[in-house]
């Protein structure tokens, strides 16, 4: 099954309520997947920084890797450590050398997100247990995806959790399985598309992230997914400004919006939307197969 | 004793699920309340599954799965949404969405009426087997698949393979249509056709207010029944 959500804000008046919001729908989902579970918020950002979502074991000093990461000039990377993830804010100009100096001295350490905005936070559990654990409900945000896995096309680690992440400030959660993904993960590869996992999530991302980088829109590359990506599928998926949904021309999985003045809201199930402010009157609706819909901020 | 007891309301925020759908299961007709209120469904599944008495159900808000699944005799109301499933296998009676409805409204169903004001999602009526459905709106795709008896009646638009391996369930359509499935077609509405249709629209309450005249009828070509080797491709 797996049971996603997500939540992008029109009212400013409620990004410090985001998490608390995300949190509640997530947990609401707990019985479609109770493998692993995460979340990407995108929260605050600086035009010249990039924030790294880390991930380690349990209790790693991430104080001693960011100092690591320090440099005369700079200082101390910002550093925020919740559980087994740890977000760095480094100047945007250093991520490759960043990027390289942990891939050679700290291959324990896994970088699940990058981005301007976006923090990426997954584990193995239940969805009231990761939210908890990193404090999501403490989170503010513009907008957020939420994921809660019923594992089918690879292994229950915090590795094939989601929402998985192959591009700045882009990230994707997916309920459904692809069966073209193996094909798909080699010819992105040699597109220089960085997959980690055997998860075939992760080639959605990944080939939504190529197409952005040819100069598609988070719309377009949707619409191109349609004809590329074989199997079943029900994609949420969020840009540093925007916030997309694409189900397969079967529809298979489930999905329900809510739009308001205030949000538009994603849930597999409409239980996960019942908590959001002003529900009763928004315009609730099921989104059409192979149909793209996507929202965007004005920069 | 025969004396009708109040009207009955169940909140969901501070009753079980369960404890509703013993109580509306308990009811055999006459000697319990005949009209059943039910408030902050909020999206619950199963809600008002497996009736079999006569009774009036309003639920107040969107329900989740299977909503007046295996209805018997009862007339449920839902001011709201319904989620995949709605009114599946329906035996008799009547169900009506105010709002939309999701995947397979009316699957299986045996009889009863459904009729939902908005639209319905793809596999609308699928394997229908003798239940009457009027959609004010559009259905989805695979809409009437392998429908065997009955009716699904559409107001707005059907989308791809209607009606696909259709046995003898009667499709009206009175918008486009955008495909139709493996042996459906298009056939000629006669004047016994628009007396059917206008009575299924008369018990959907929609007496004199649609011209039966502007309906596409669909039906089986009947190739499909029994194997032979010339079909193989479309099964």
């Amino acid at each position: 099954m797996c049971g996603i959500v997500g939540l992008f804000l029109k009212d400013p008046k409620l990004e410090g309520e985001l998490g608390a919001m995300l949190a509640s729908m997530l947990c609401v989902m707990t019985d479609r997947g109770p493998d692993s579970a995460g979340f990407a918020v995108y929260g605050s950002g600086a035009k010249d920084k990039v924030k790294l979502s880390l991930r380690a074991t349990a209790s790693y000093d991430f104080e001693a890797l960011a100092a690591g990461l320090s440099l005369p000039a700079a200082g101390l990377p910002g550093l925020a450590v919740r559980g087994t993830h740890a977000i760095v804010e480094i100047p945007a100009a250093r991520e490759a050398a960043v990027r390289a100096f942990l891939k050679e001295r700290h291959p324990e350490v896994a970088i699940v997100g990058t981005g301007e905005r976006m923090e990426i936070f997954k584990e193995v559990g239940l969805p009231a247990f990761v939210a908890e654990t990193f404090g999501l409900s403490g989170m503010r945000g513009t907008h957020g995806i939420g994921h809660t896995r019923m594992a089918t096309e690879s292994a229950v680690t915090t590795a094939g959790a989601h929402p998985f992440s192959t591009g700045a400030d882009q990230c994707l959660v997916h309920n459904g399985s692809l069966s073209n993904h193996n094909a798909l993960r080699r010819a992105l590869k040699r597109e220089g598309i960085a997959i980690e996992t055997d998860n075939d999530s992760e080639v959605a991302a990944g080939y939504l992230t190529w197409r952005m980088r040819q100069g598609a829109s988070l719309g377009q590359a949707l619409e191109a997914g349609l004809n590329d990506l074989d199997g079943f599928f029900t994609f949420v998926v969020g840009t540093e400004n925007g916030f997309g949904v694409l189900r397969d021309p079967i529809a298979c999985k489930p999905a329900v919006m809510a739009e308001t003045d205030q949000y538009v809201a994603f849930g597999s199930e409409y239980r996960a939307l019942v908590d959001l402010p002003g529900i009763a009157k928004a315009r609730v609706f099921e989104p059409e197969p192979a149909t793209v819909y996507f929202w965007e901020r004005a920069q | 004793m025969n004396a009708i007891s109040p009207d009955l309301t169940f909140d969901l925020a501070d009753t079980s699920l369960r404890e509703l759908n013993a109580a509306l299961h308990a009811a055999t007709g006459e000697s319990n309340a005949r009209r059943w209120r039910v408030l902050n469904p909020n999206g619950r599944h199963a809600v008002a599954v497996g009736i079999a008495a006569p009774l009036t159900v309003e639920i107040e808000g969107h329900v989740g799965y299977y909503c007046a699944g295996m209805n018997a005799e009862a007339s449920v109301i839902i001011h709201g949404n319904a989620g995949v499933g709605l009114a599946e296998n329906m035996m008799s009676g009547f169900v009506h969405v105010r709002g939309d409805a999701s995947q397979a409204a009316g699957a299986t169903g045996h009889g009863g009426l459904l009729v939902i004001d908005g639209n319905a999602s793809a596999r609308c009526g699928i394997s229908m087997k003798g239940i009457d459905i009027v959609v004010k709106g559009s259905v989805g795709h695979m809409s009437a698949f392998m429908g065997q008896s009955g009716s699904l009646i559409v107001l707005g638009d059907a989308g791809e393979a209607l009606g696909d391996s259709l046995y003898e369930a009667r499709l009206f359509v009175r918008g486009s249509v955008k495909s139709l499935g493996a042996d459906c077609i298009e056939k000629e509405m006669r004047d016994e056709h628009k007396v059917l249709l206008a009575e299924k629209l008369k018990a959907a309450g929609l007496d004199g207010s649609v011209d039966v005249s502007a309906f596409k009828r669909y039906g089986s070509a009947r190739q499909l029944y029994n194997f032979h080797v010339d079909n193989a491709s479309a099964y």
